[in-house]
């Protein structure tokens, strides 16, 4: 379970969080909505601690990220997360970009992790490019090894950060279709994104971010058919 | 603080020599920049298996110590009776050890701009040594001009080894100090100082310089 | 010209000991390189680093191995320490001239490298559960070689042509020391120094395309 309590996040005098509270259970899909600069994609990197925050907590099953005790690098085993910009290690191939972790982070034989890796990579349809450098695939091939990358962790929870909006529109469907194969089996996902379709059919829940501010949270259907907030109102009509 | 015998004679003996380190690399330096923009310009002229003997040449100047090119022109210079000093001696071959790399910067700068440019420049009626000055020309300066800052710097620490000819630049004048005063560290330091103090400021600027027209780019 | 008689067979006949001489000046600058590598990353790191106390020893010599000249370098170690009564061997004060000056400039190229890799590339290691040294190590280290592996070879070069100065504090074992006892035995110093260049030429060649060489077998992406 993810807890987000009061969270306030500001890049110096620019305040981008201003009190997010959000439960985020196991098995749960939530989708975050909403304009550039709303904040919605700095929470996902305090929400593995990449980011500090400035008040409240994040607690992940239990265990508060921010915390001078918590062991960061422990805690982000389990929370993996997928960036908008890939992020592919150019100099690993795909195996390697796939086993760097479980082999160097969780001590596993390479034996072991490239197994986890030829079945993660097969599940994202990259089976047929083992051997080959980031720099030889395309942009939606990239997105979906670095998804094969973080489930090769066996996460608990993954984060989303804008997975789509790097790609060439013909590609966004292919990874797309990745992360509902991920849904469908049950992960816990905290997916930002632009894709409203998306978020309609897959989520649990949507939640709509307007600068800082979570404004309104709920079932899809209640998001896209009858939202309660004018500013949410207003986004939506703008981006159909 | 430092108990000394160096005295402001001495020192001025420093800075003599440091002024012979500063008259061989402006030999040098000229020489080797008007070498350096011809054998540049002619280098892009030409086919490239044209260029080979030019481009062999020059290379052999960079890698080949430099210690090694003076000695070999000095034993030259002698057996063929020219009679030059070992100050000429030097200067000609410091201007050749600087065209040489003062080539590469040159015919790298004018590589750097664009074809369509020079293109545009020629549809538009240009001449070839209209497009050359108006066009390439400045637009190479801003690519060449950071390298050329370095390899002038570099040329007078370089110049350090003339005396192994026996010509009383900074290096060597510090080391005969060195040999009568036997203080060398502290010697050494002033030698150092001075280097730094000739060199650092220029350095500084060509880094600027270099940073300014990254940025408006 | 005309009185003199060059000996080329003179010079030939030394070719042997000319050759062991290169084998010294190599080894000199292999092992130049090897401790300037290790020193210029530490100096790398150093001079990244936000403590003043830390970063400014490591500017410090930058400035210095890159403002002054090689051969001052060297005097410093082998003249310069004798003021505390520290006497390195021309071959010692050679080295430690020579790597000194291969810290300064490397770690330049280094820091360059370093600030091609974005860093996204950090923050994806991270995530993985990576520590920050894990990540340097296993993620931006290896890129950071790669961006500096040419630039590295160039400087190897350097080193080369750098070790010709170990002459001038009396190094009398690497191929410029060697050709220098073989001058002024026979005076015949063009025939020696002509030879002495070509073996220099060959060898940075040899070295550079080797470079080039290792460079597409090793980075293949």
């Amino acid at each position: 379970m993810i807890e987000i309590e009061n969270v306030h996040k500001s890049f110096g005098a620019l305040q981008v969080l201003k009190g997010i509270n959000l439960t985020v259970d196991k098995g749960e899909v939530v989708s975050v909505i909403g304009g550039s600069g709303s904040g919605k994609s700095t929470l996902l990197t305090c929400i593995n601690g990449l980011e500090p925050i400035q008040q409240g907590r994040i607690l992940v099953d239990g265990t508060e990220v921010h915390a001078k005790s918590t062991d960061l690098n422990k805690l982000r085993r389990k929370i993996g997360i997928v960036f908008q910009q890939f992020n592919a290690f150019p100099h690993l191939t795909v195996m390697e970009n796939v086993t760097l972790a479980p082999r160097k982070v969780k001590g596993m034989s390479k034996r072991d992790a490239e197994e986890i890796a030829v079945k993660q990579l097969s599940h994202v349809g990259l089976g047929d490019k083992l051997k080959v450098y980031p720099s030889r695939l395309s942009g939606g091939q990239q997105q979906r090894m670095a998804i094969a990358r973080a489930l090769a962790m066996s996460p608990d929870y993954i984060l989303f950060d804008e997975v789509t909006s790097a790609l060439d529109p013909q590609l966004v469907g292919e990874v797309l279709d990745t992360l509902k194969l991920l849904a469908d089996d049950g992960m816990t996902m905290i997916c930002v994104t632009h894709e409203m379709h998306f978020a309609r059919e897959v989520s649990d829940r949507v939640a709509f971010f307007n600068k800082g501010v979570m404004e309104e949270i709920g079932s899809p259907k209640q998001i896209f058919e009858s939202p309660q907030n004018e500013e949410t109102q207003k986004f939506l009509s703008n981006v159909r | 603080m430092f108990e000394t015998s160096l005295t402001l004679n001495d020192l001025m003996f420093m800075l003599k020599g440091a002024g012979v380190t500063l008259l061989i690399t402006a030999f040098a330096v000229v020489g080797g920049t008007v070498m350096g923009l011809a054998f540049g310009v002619i280098r892009t002229q030409i086919k490239p298996w044209m260029a080979i003997p030019l481009t062999f040449l020059l290379d052999v100047f960079r890698s080949v110590p430099l210690l090694i090119q003076l000695i070999l022109a000095n034993a030259f210079q002698a057996i063929a009776g020219l009679g030059l000093s070992p100050f000429v001696t030097s200067c000609i071959v410091l201007s050749l050890y600087t065209s040489a790399y003062c080539t590469e910067i040159v015919r790298g700068a004018i590589e750097a701009v664009p074809m369509v440019t020079r293109r545009a420049a020629r549809s538009l009626g240009m001449t070839w040594g209209q497009d050359m000055t108006q066009i390439v020309f400045p637009m190479a300066l801003r690519v060449a001009l950071p390298s050329w800052i370095g390899l002038t710097l570099g040329v007078m620490k370089d110049s350090a080894l003339v005396m192994w000819l026996g010509i009383f630049e900074l290096l060597k004048s510090s080391q005969t100090l060195i040999t009568r005063l036997q203080e060398p560290m502290f010697i050494l330091l002033v030698t150092g100082a001075i280097y730094f103090m000739l060199s650092f400021p220029i350095a500084r600027l060509g880094g600027r310089l270099e940073k300014r027209w990254q940025e408006n780019d | 010209m005309g009185n003199y008689t060059f000996q080329w067979r003179q010079a030939f006949r030394a070719l042997p000991q000319m050759l062991d001489g290169a084998l010294v000046t190599m080894q000199i600058a292999i092992l130049s390189m090897l401790i300037g590598v290790t020193i210029a990353v530490l100096l790398a790191v150093a001079r990244n680093s936000k403590n003043r106390w830390i970063s400014a020893p490591a500017t410090a010599w930058v400035e210095v191995a890159r403002n002054t000249p090689a051969l001052f370098q060297i005097y410093m170690a082998h003249f310069g320490l004798g003021s505390f009564g520290i006497y390195l061997s021309p071959f010692t004060a050679l080295l430690a001239g020579i790597a000194f000056n291969n810290a300064g400039y490397l770690c330049e190229t280094f820091r360059g490298s370093l600030r091609a890799i974005p860093p996204t590339q950090t923050r994806a290691g991270l995530s993985l559960g990576m520590g920050p040294v894990k990540a340097f190590r296993l993620i931006v280290m290896p890129q950071m070689f790669r961006i500096a592996f040419l630039p590295t070879m160039n400087q190897m070069v350097w080193a080369i042509l750098m070790t010709s100065l170990g002459v001038t504090v009396g190094m009398s074992t690497d191929l410029t020391g060697v050709t220098q006892d073989l001058n002024a035995r026979t005076f015949r110093t063009f025939e020696f120094f002509a030879l002495a260049a070509v073996i220099y030429y060959l060898i940075t060649k040899a070295v550079m395309l080797g470079a080039r060489a290792v460079a597409w077998r090793l980075f293949r992406y």
